[in-house]
């Protein structure tokens, strides 16, 4: 099949790939870039394990080409934060025990990553809303909207 | 000298922070698709469309012709190495790719190893496959019909469609205590095949190097030495040579514990190839092939007198296991625990029987979050307990009240033979209606239907068998369902445990080191845990049935005492005393009468590395493997209490309360985590999550679309309570967990809702209850079943 040469700022680098138009986003990510913390749940975008942010909207990247990704921004959890520089969602994931399996949990944060950029002060009912689209079938969802009160609060005391 | 702070070092009782997180919150998990080795090929699976058929034809050549197409694989060429089919867990056979019918929609037809698992997709769209349909059985009922098709005609001596028929209690005894019974309740319901659905897939990398002979398999299984010896019987490896590794795995609910044909597929795919061959599940291949639960239909009868008594129980269950019996159950058992039923309430005589049927539909029932079928049998049980108190005018909670088993009773003997080792149960019961509010509730809900407004409150309450097993009772093929641990404690008083458990989430790699450190002193910390990998853990059963806890974890503590005993010798060396005049605190022996004179578990790994004495042998490892003397039986009491809108058949949770008993906790957070995730399955189930199947045996629920899971939207929170009766037959005291809500939660939903529409005299409704169901009932006033439609043209 014909490739087609697309160039994705992903976590802050710019990445000039050759690709077939048919790759999905997903699958660039993990073996083209080898940044496999997207992983791929569902394949039919209801579980959102392959939450990425694509211009700082979260993305299901498992029903989105690649190439619809061309000179578009990516985030993915690796640019969230490292260990030796966590995100506040990463802290917050850890404190509240947001996280079993952690198939899901990728996917989780960067939804809750927009939701927090939008409203820094979200209600309970807020966080729910914005997780529905991100599946989870180890934690029961409690402790994962602790952990992303958590984060909001931390990030709110520290601007 | 200050004693250790246990808490402070992580061990019993803290909530300490996971260390499985770290890697996770930085997306460096290594799952099983994460892992990618040289020269590696992908394998898909060509799955048959229909649910019964016979194999005309099948034409492989367009596949082949496509470049980047390496092998594609048929029952053919299985059959000619004689592995088209293989033994099952229950002793029964199921075909790895089919080669004469296809006897379930999804079925395993072909396979297709290419260059990269785009191409491999293609070549499973080019391979032409002729079928001559024949007609679909997708119900007991069906199945069990004069003239049904015969599903297994693969099989000698197979000439209709039963599996097995099994009875457990006294026939006779029960039978009297029907007669002299004042009233004899009744209940009939269905519990809808399910799916555990992980949101990780399953997945395999097969990777045979010809020139060591050696076969590594990195697979998505919750059970690795299982597969081991399941590799080495089947395939005739020689099992030194085969080496599983299960790395991080995605969610597991026991979907991950029977060996799949798309396993064995990329197995002989590497070998035939001399490549690494990677097969990746999709969710539809996940959810229409791969271990299902459920799918039970059960009626009961209830004996009792006027006074509340419960006087016996008569149970038949009708199992539905698709097209192969590939239960993944290890007990003696054909039904499982399903004779754990009423467990918690004390009654004279009870009769089980059950018969198990051939469908065209997915094989392969597992203990989805419990151990096998007690989900049925718990579910049954409280629904049956409600039904009863219903018909004899009682309270639900007094009804439960009169009849659980009373603290003084324990060790309890139930009628069906388990022994019920601890409990305080009537305390869980007033907790939990304490919590709820259910003094005030009578008058609040009497209150709102006067408005036009349903309101219910379901309780269930319920102990369960967790931890198999014992070795007379529970084995799979053959070898006994004991567990172990390995501990290795280095020169500088850092260590390694290796267990033979698997942690799919439960967080093993931070608790066991806290049993660890409650044994040692040493701090959790300091010490590393590993499992999963068979060339270097301790040969173990794996991680279901709510048994890591109650096996494994017994070893980790018996092997950290193994330890202290040598720890104590070096000691005596180091204090220049004999070993008895040394006394044991956490983290340290000291002179007994003199409590300044003492060495830190450090310092004796230190000697024994350095400086033992004439005589012993130097290092300090070891291992242990635990044979639980009995199950661990924790108790569980959960109440709903939920509002019913007639209009729309919708309802909502108002509250949701837990009281758990599992008895001792090694951390606290992660045992409530356990809890919140069980109920949210329960929640589940009650609500919307369920497979079932059109008269066609096409699969309905074979993706995300269909198949409906909870989002954080619709979940309702939960509040938690304990109470801790410790296990006396563990070494820590500590009772499985893990799957008690699941377990147990399913019912007091359904009860709640039924409790709302008391009024209207429908007894029954099966799960889930979706709108449609429940607004059908009290439309109509009647009773909804859930079962698969019968084609009646």
């Amino acid at each position: 099949m014909e490739e087609r040469r697309i160039t994705v700022t992903v976590n802050g680098q710019d990445q000039t790939v050759d690709i077939e138009p048919r790759l999905l986003l997903a699958h660039l990510l993990r073996e083209g870039l080898a940044l496999t913390g997207t992983h791929i749940g569902c394949d039919t975008t209801n579980c959102g394990a392959c939450t990425v942010l694509v211009d700082g909207r979260p993305v299901k990247s498992c029903t989105m080409l690649a190439v619809q990704a061309d000179g578009h921004e990516v985030t993915t959890v690796e640019g969230l934060g490292t260990s030796s520089e966590l995100n506040p969602i990463q802290e917050g994931f850890k404190e509240e025990h947001g996280l079993q399996c952690g198939f899901c949990t990728s996917g989780m944060m960067l939804s809750a990553a927009a939701l927090l950029k939008e409203n820094p002060n979200p209600s309970e009912e807020d966080v729910r809303w914005a997780l529905s689209g991100n599946l989870c079938r180890c934690t029961g969802y409690q402790n994962i909207v602790k952990s992303v009160l958590w984060a909001a609060e931390k990030m709110r005391a520290s601007v | 000298m200050a004693p250790l702070d246990e808490i402070k070092i992580g061990g019993l009782g803290s909530s300490r922070k996971r260390v499985e997180d770290d890697r996770f919150i930085v997306g460096r998990g290594n799952y099983t698709d994460d892992i990618k080795l040289p020269g590696m090929l992908h394998m898909e699976i060509l799955r048959s469309p229909v649910a019964h058929a016979r194999i005309k034809s099948i034409d492989t050549s367009k596949a082949q012709a496509i470049p980047g197409v390496r092998l594609v694989l048929t029952g053919e060429m299985m059959a000619q190495r004689n592995l088209a089919w293989m033994p099952t867990l229950s002793y029964d056979t199921q075909a790895v790719l089919a080669t004469d019918k296809v006897r379930f929609q999804g079925q395993e037809v072909a396979c297709v190893v290419a260059d990269d698992p785009y191409i491999a997709k293609d070549g499973c769209e080019a391979i032409v496959v002729e079928y001559e349909t024949l007609p679909a059985i997708v119900s007991p009922v069906q199945a069990l019909a004069e003239g049904a098709p015969l599903i297994r005609d693969d099989k000698e001596g197979q000439n209709d469609n039963v599996i097995f028929r099994w009875e457990v209690g006294d026939k006779e005894r029960t039978d009297r205590a029907f007669a002299s019974a004042d009233k004899v309740s009744t209940l009939e319901l269905h519990y809808p095949r399910s799916h555990p659905s992980p949101i990780e897939c399953c997945g395999s990398i097969a990777d045979y190097n010809s020139a060591t002979s050696k076969l590594t398999v990195y697979m998505t299984t919750q059970a690795p030495h299982i597969i081991r010896a399941a590799v080495a019987l089947v395939a005739e490896l020689p099992e030194h040579m085969i080496r599983i590794v299960a790395p991080d795995i995605g969610g597991g609910f026991g979907n991950k514990v029977p060996v799949y044909p798309g396993y064995v597929a990329s197995i002989l795919c590497s070998i035939l190839l001399g490549k690494p061959v990677k097969w990746i599940e999709d969710k539809t291949g996940n959810l229409i092939s791969t271990g299902f639960a459920r799918d039970m239909y059960l009626r009961s009868e209830m004996a009792l007198s006027n006074a509340g008594k419960i006087l016996g129980v008569r149970i038949h269950a009708d199992s539905d296991h698709g097209a192969f019996f590939s239960d993944a159950q290890p007990s003696k058992f054909k039904i499982g625990l399903l004779h754990s039923a009423f467990g918690c309430y004390d009654f004279p005589a009870g009769h089980i029987t059950a018969q198990g049927t051939y469908t065209n539909k997915a094989p392969g029932g597992v203990a989805y979050r419990c151990s096998f079928r007690v989900t049925e049998a718990m579910f049954f049980q409280e629904r049956m307990v409600q039904a009863a108190a219903a018909d004899l005018g009682m309270d639900q909670a007094e009804f439960r009240r009169k009849n659980l088993v009373r603290d003084d009773q324990f060790p309890y003997r139930t009628p069906f033979g388990f022994l019920l080792d601890s409990g305080q149960y009537e305390k869980c019961l007033d907790i939990g209606l304490e919590a709820i509010g259910y003094k005030e509730f009578k008058a609040q809900q009497a209150e709102a239907l006067a408005r036009g407004r349903r309101l219910g409150i379901g309780i269930s309450t319920m102990t369960e068998p967790l931890g198999a097993g014992n070795s007379r009772e529970y084995d799979i093929l053959g070898i006994k369902m004991f567990d172990s641990a390995e501990l290795r404690v280095h020169p500088t008083g850092k260590a390694i445990l290796r267990t033979g458990a698997k942690s799919q989430g439960q967080g093993h790699e931070t608790t066991w080191a806290q049993i660890v450190s409650h044994e040692l002193g040493i701090p959790a910390a300091d010490i590393l845990v590993e499992e999963g990998d068979t060339d270097t853990a301790p040969f173990g059963m794996g991680t279901y049935a709510s048994r890591s806890t109650p096996v494994a974890g017994a070893a980790v503590a018996m092997v950290s005492r193994k330890i202290r005993a040598k720890a104590r010798k070096l000691a005596a060396h180091l204090l220049e005393v004999s070993e008895e005049d040394i006394e044991w605190e956490l983290g340290r022996f000291y002179v007994r009468g003199a409590q300044d004179r003492g060495v830190s578990i450090q310092e004796c790994a230190m000697a024994a590395y350095a400086n033992m004495p004439d005589g012993m042998e130097p290092g300090l490892e070891n291992n242990a493997y635990y044979d639980p003397p009995n199950l661990t039986w924790p108790f569980a009491c959960y109440i709903a209490k939920v509002e019913v809108d007639p209009e729309t058949g919708v309802w909502d949770v108002l509250k949701m309360v837990a009281v758990d008993d599992c008895g001792v906790r090694i951390n606290p957070m992660i045992v409530e985590g356990q809890i919140m995730g069980g109920l949210t399955e329960a929640y589940a189930m009650s609500n919307m999550q369920f497979q079932t199947y059109d008269a066609d045996g096409n699969c309905v629920g074979a993706n995300y679309m269909d198949y409906l899971l909870p989002t954080s939207w619709e979940t309702p929170g939960f509040e938690l309570h304990e109470v801790v009766t410790p296990c006396p037959h563990h070494p820590i005291g500590a009772k499985g967990v893990g799957e008690c809500a699941a377990v147990g939660g399913p019912a007091a939903f359904v009860n709640a809702v039924m409790n709302a529409l008391e009024d209207t005299g429908v007894r029954n409704i099966d799960m889930p209850l979706l709108p449609d169901r429940v607004w059908e009932a009290i439309k109509y006033q009647r009773d909804v079943s859930g079962a698969p439609p019968v084609r009646t043209d």
